[in-house]
């Protein structure tokens, strides 16, 4: 139990680390190409080896992390700022046809995967690390909005609520005041969830071509790029990969960490 | 169930059919809606867009003349609209063919992809999800459940890559791309294979998950313990009477999972070059032919709708409990 909160925050802290480290220092320039030196293996000098332009994979990896960060970050910022709201909105005013409105919008939304809301920006607006934001964004709002509004409906039925009604506090207020304090543990939670997957929708759209665009690092387009020479120069592959999976697996496990420490119930039976 | 109780909830079960009925056409009125304002309700003009800056005037003249841009954008839309649901989806301008056509034979690709895939994913996730459940804190649990954790991480097409690198390139035992077509059923689908093992790794990760923590919350209950009491063994247990109930979460997950799937499909078919939809969107965004784009993208939603709604239906048929509460 406590294992993977441990792995979770080492790998999580890592990710972040690479990325800020990487606004003020890489081993070498991202951009700077050396032919000579292409398709290189791991050594002293480029510690994860070199590309198909001799550029050093791991300064890459660390602009890549960057990208990969700041994209899902912003996504799982837009999904909260909305999500959230509506869904203390649609739970203050349960059973209401405002409450069916916001839910049944979130229906819809989801029948719009990130990646089919990416081809629909990208077909009109062109594809760019900002559209991949939105496109991840919209798809989070449903997600939070279910959430907030699921842990917020149970908690209407308490007795200290009612009693903040009857004391006359409006519905906005006690969502504020009561409601969200009391939903930020299942909020959290669900932000490492959504941000992980971020990550990993970040890295798909780059991969296609729909996320971030040259010289913008990014780890999905550097697998994209490594595609043709898999066979030929293998480890150019399988380093942008595995910074996505400990990435990922990293958030996953700091998500199942953070929610088994922060659920009172669970706590109760460990102890 | 007596006469009386089925004549009491079979007007419930027809209000609960209504009722999603008006949802789904509204879902796919309002998505149609979305899909066409977004494509082509941005402004400027959509065909000088499609034909880029160095367009013949008169080229620019007959593709405005195609798409009715002289015509107001309602109309457009209800015309576009009209032609989906008698079949026309308007014809491309870059293949100039029927895009019902191009539609059709691309499905011919993606569905069978999957079908495989979400067949696949069933076929490891009940073995891995019933041996974790009744090996509970094991090491074996623990083993299936590394796995999962692994399996969810790691981005589909990177493991389409890793397949391709070892059982394409290295040992020879699968194409590494590419699709022969129909006639030989069997090379098709050993094309088809890796692409389906790719796909299905993140769906199985994911089901094994829900069956597991299913099937140990179903091994909780009374009847099971009544059904051990009458002598049945664990094994017969798990399987006869835990499974079944536990696979009613499951399929829920298999419906919400499906977009998941579809877009899974769309970049996987970019990996191994396989003409499927997904291609054919990509290469229409890049040759931005909006008429492909707005109808496949269509297409696509349709199919997350209706297998959302077909989920809804399933439901409500294995668990009766849920059709009397609406």
């Amino acid at each position: 139990m406590k294992l993977s909160l441990v792995i979770g925050g080492v790998l999580s802290a890592a990710a972040l680390l690479a990325a800020l480290v990487s606004l003020v220092w890489t081993p070498y320039d991202v951009g700077a190409l050396d032919i000579a030196h292409k398709l290189q293996g791991p050594s002293a000098a480029h510690w994860l080896g070199t590309d198909h332009f001799g550029r050093d994979i791991a300064s890459m990896l660390m602009a890549g992390a960057r990208t990969s960060l700041a994209v899902a970050l912003v996504a799982v910022t837009i999904g909260m700022g909305l999500g959230v709201p509506l869904g203390l909105w649609a739970a203050a005013r349960r059973g209401s046809w405002i409450d069916e409105g916001i839910m049944r919008a979130n229906d819809l939304i989801f029948a719009f995967p990130a990646l089919v809301i990416a081809i629909l920006i990208t077909a009109t607006f062109g594809p760019s690390a900002t559209n991949a934001i939105i496109a991840i964004g919209i798809f989070n709002i449903p997600v939070f909005a279910r959430v907030t509004r699921a842990g917020a409906l149970s908690l209407w039925q308490l007795d200290y609520i009612r009693a903040a009604q009857v004391a006359g506090k409006n519905r906005a207020r006690i969502s504020g005041e009561h409601i969200l304090p009391n939903i930020a543990n299942l909020l959290i939670v669900q932000g490492t969830i959504q941000f992980s997957l971020g990550i990993l929708a970040e890295a798909g759209l780059s991969y296609v071509g729909l996320g971030a665009q040259p010289p913008t690092p990014s780890w999905g387009r550097m697998l994209a790029e490594s595609q043709t020479m898999v066979a030929l120069a293998p480890h150019v592959a399988i380093m942008p990969g595995l910074a996505i999976v400990l990435t990922v697996l990293g958030l996953n496990l700091l998500g199942d960490g953070l929610r088994d420490a922060l659920d009172p119930r669970l706590r109760g039976r460990l102890a | 169930m007596t006469v009386r109780e089925r004549q009491r909830t079979l007007p419930v079960m027809r209000r609960y059919l209504f009722r999603r009925l008006i949802i789904l056409l509204a879902s796919l009125w309002v998505a149609s809606g979305v899909i066409f304002l977004l494509v082509e309700g941005v402004p400027g003009d959509p065909a000088s867009f499609m034909l880029g800056v160095n367009a013949a005037p008169d080229t620019l003249a007959a593709l405005r003349a195609q798409m009715g841009l002289d015509q107001p954008f309602v109309w457009r839309y209800l015309h576009w609209l009209g032609g989906m649901l008698s079949g026309d989806f308007g014809t491309s301008f870059t293949y100039k063919t029927p895009v019902a056509g191009l539609i059709a034979a691309r499905l011919a690709v993606s569905l069978p992809l999957a079908g495989i895939a979400l067949f696949l994913s069933v076929a490891l996730a009940v073995p891995m999800g019933l041996l974790a459940a009744a090996r509970r804190g094991k090491v074996s649990d623990g083993a299936v459940m590394a796995g999962t954790q692994l399996g969810i991480a790691v981005p589909n097409f990177w493991f389409a890559m890793l397949l391709v690198l070892l059982l394409a390139v290295r040992w020879h035992w699968f194409p590494a791309g590419g699709f022969p077509g129909w006639s030989d059923p069997l090379m098709a689908l050993r094309a088809l294979t890796l692409p389906a093992i790719a796909l299905a790794l993140p769906q199985a990760a994911i089901l094994t998950r829900v069956l597991r923590s299913a099937l140990i919350e179903t091994l909780g209950q009374d009847y099971i313990r009544t059904a051990r009491a009458k002598g049945l063994s664990r094994a017969r247990a798990l399987t006869r009477h835990a499974l079944r109930n536990a696979l009613i979460p499951v399929l829920t997950i298999l419906g919400l999972q499906f977009s998941f799937l579809l877009a899974g499909a769309i970049i996987i078919e970019n990996v191994f070059y396989l003409p499927g939809l997904g291609r054919l969107i990509f290469q229409a965004i890049t040759q931005r032919d909006l008429i492909v784009v707005e109808s496949v993208v269509m297409v696509l939603v349709f199919a997350v709708i209706m297998v959302n709604f077909l989920t809804d239906l399933a439901y409500a048929a294995v668990d009766p409990r849920l059709r009397r509460r609406t």
